[in-house]
């Protein structure tokens, strides 16, 4: 049976806010945590689909962006924890704990982090923009690991969530109402520009980059822009990703959630606008469901994947749908 | 006659020992068809790419409008006025015939940093790309996808794309390419009409056409022009038919 893809998404943002909703009723906490989980995993992921998706560049290095969100959460929550000063050599600052703040700074500084990065690798593509992004990633892990101020290889604690106001944020459903809230803004925002002059520029650059030159547009800087964007989202979750967990460590910036990111994407479909969301929800729900079975549980990921990958090109939605998705 | 609205001076390019442009200078002017042809490897491509900007010349300039564009980039000749169509369909395949439309439209217009507003529902733009869409004749086909539409549909389609730019100048590389004669036809009673809105600098392997069309043809062998002049001059020349026209002429 083939339906429709908005009842696709309408369906899935109704179960990812039925899911909490029941298991607050049934008092599971965890299951709150881990839809909390998905939702953040999503929102990074649509942040990394605007480059991969509308843009056809596959970073394998949107962990960066992810890891630049956490550890600007955790220096800012630290400072303002320990009662310590934040030299950044212009001016110095106590840090926050005030969500909205640490949200726009680690927007901000993604964003301002993209565009430098992006000035360099976007002058590659294929295997190695692929290749060019990994390494940036890696270079900010060996980084963190080695910052020994803020934890270095052991990370870095956060003793309480932060605040934001009117809510207590360390009630599992309230901290993930904040997340849903967000995820479901920025999806909204998405599809404005999936349908925006700009998004449809960037959609014609990933098909025919002569094209778009020819009547009159700059390819690099459509890209940049889709980079900066597309960095920004993913740091947000960052910041939303360590204050779930509320604990920051390198392995924010590691290659295997810069995949995972990718894994999301295709398991729900490329380009969708809703893929990265069903992918995260399948994900965590396979994380949580097959690690309680096996330890091994990637081999089933993995088969999974393949499926998808060999049979459905264009993931979930597309597999409903019976559309395929964007070719990258 | 004015001065010409595109001008090509000593423009020189070459690829080791071999000299692709060997010292061009054409112009094309107002309310003019300008042909190029030649035989396969003779530099037509490459010399459009050098007037278009992918290609850098060694030495030797372009000027659109009596203003120098040699340092310009693509996209920035474009946005000057010229109008390009590829021999091989440079189109978005996975997009509808409008969208494609409505990229030009954005080029032409307000350009892409536009973020809130969806681009098919924004009147300008639409409005825009609908008209080029009637009068190359693909209104009907304006929903469906690139990828589905016959040769001859995206050749048209192409050629709808550089008519939302309303360039100064019609850049255009074999436009028939492919074509079958009644496709052919269709085309050059189209181009016929529009030299009077931009001039067209035509390059072109089905003679046809280019005899039917063309107030001036040049001929180009080896990156050199070995003759300018009217169809019926450049038929009765001596050299040209050695070089290249042979029988069929």
């Amino acid at each position: 049976m083939r339906v429709k893809e908005k009842h696709v998404n309408a369906l899935v943002i109704i179960g990812l806010i039925a899911l909490p909703l029941f298991a607050l009723i049934s008092d599971e906490p965890f299951t709150i945590t881990l839809a909390t989980r998905a939702v953040i995993l999503a929102l990074a992921a649509v942040g990394l689909n605007i480059i991969l998706g509308m843009g056809g560049l596959v970073s394998f290095g949107h962990a960066l962006f992810f890891g630049i969100g956490g550890y600007t959460m955790g220096i800012l929550a630290y400072h303002a924890q320990t009662y310590t000063t934040l030299d950044l050599g212009l001016f110095a600052t106590g840090g926050t704990e005030f969500m909205p703040v640490i949200w726009v700074v680690a927007m901000v500084v993604s964003a301002v982090l993209a565009y430098l990065i992006g000035l360099l690798v976007l002058r590659t593509s294929g295997v190695y923009f692929i290749m060019i992004t990994l390494a940036f990633a890696q270079m900010f892990y060996y980084f963190a690991i080695s910052w020994a101020q803020y934890g270095g290889e052991d990370g870095l604690s956060i003793y309480v969530r932060n605040d934001f106001p009117g809510l207590n944020t360390l009630v599992p459903i309230q901290f993930f109402c904040i997340c849903f809230v967000i995820l479901c803004l920025v999806l909204f925002l998405k599809a404005r520009l999936q349908n925006s002059p700009f998004g449809l520029a960037l959609n014609a650059m990933r098909q025919t980059a002569t094209r778009v030159e020819t009547v009159g547009l700059n390819p690099m800087k459509l890209k940049l822009l889709a980079f900066v964007i597309s960095g920004a989202i993913t740091g947000l979750a960052g910041a939303l990703f360590a204050d779930l967990n509320r604990f920051v460590s390198p392995t924010m910036f590691s290659w295997q959630l810069s995949g995972e990111l990718i894994v999301l994407i295709i398991i729900g479909g490329v380009g969708r606008l809703m893929g990265p969301v069903i992918g995260a929800c399948i994900f965590v729900a396979l994380e949580h469901f097959l690690s309680g079975l096996t330890e091994f549980w990637h081999i089933y990921l993995g088969l999974i994947l393949l499926g998808i990958v060999l049979f459905a090109r264009g993931g979930v939605i597309g597999l409903l749908t019976g559309k395929e998705g964007a070719h990258v | 006659m004015s001065d010409p609205i595109l001008a090509t001076r000593n423009l020189k390019k070459s690829f080791g020992a071999l000299i692709a442009t060997d010292d061009v200078s054409i112009d094309l002017k107002a309310g003019e068809i300008h042909a190029i042809i030649g035989p396969n490897g003779a530099g037509k491509s490459t010399l459009i790419n050098q007037i278009c900007g992918g290609l850098r010349p060694d030495s030797g300039s372009v000027a659109l409008l009596g203003c120098d564009i040699s340092d310009y980039s693509t996209g920035a000749r474009a946005r000057a006025g010229l109008g390009r169509t590829f021999q091989i369909s440079e189109l978005a395949m996975e997009d509808s015939v409008l969208e494609n439309a409505v990229l030009g439209a954005i080029g032409a217009g307000a350009g892409p940093w536009k973020f809130w507003k969806s681009a098919l529902k924004t009147q300008g733009l639409t409005d825009r790309a609908e008209a080029a869409l009637a009068r190359v004749g693909l209104s009907d086909q304006r929903d469906m996808k690139v990828a589905n539409l016959s040769h001859g549909q995206r050749r048209q389609l192409e050629v709808a794309v550089s008519l939302t730019l309303s360039p100064k100048a019609f850049i255009m590389d074999e436009p028939m390419a492919g074509l079958g004669a009644e496709g052919s036809k269709t085309m050059t009673g189209f181009l016929d009409g529009l030299r009077s809105e931009a001039p067209i600098l035509l390059v072109e392997h089905d003679m046809d056409a280019v005899f039917a069309l063309a107030d001036r043809i040049s001929v180009l062998v080896y990156g050199k022009i070995i003759a300018t002049g009217r169809a019926d001059e450049i038929r009765a020349s001596k050299v040209v038919r050695e070089a290249y026209l042979g029988d069929a002429a």
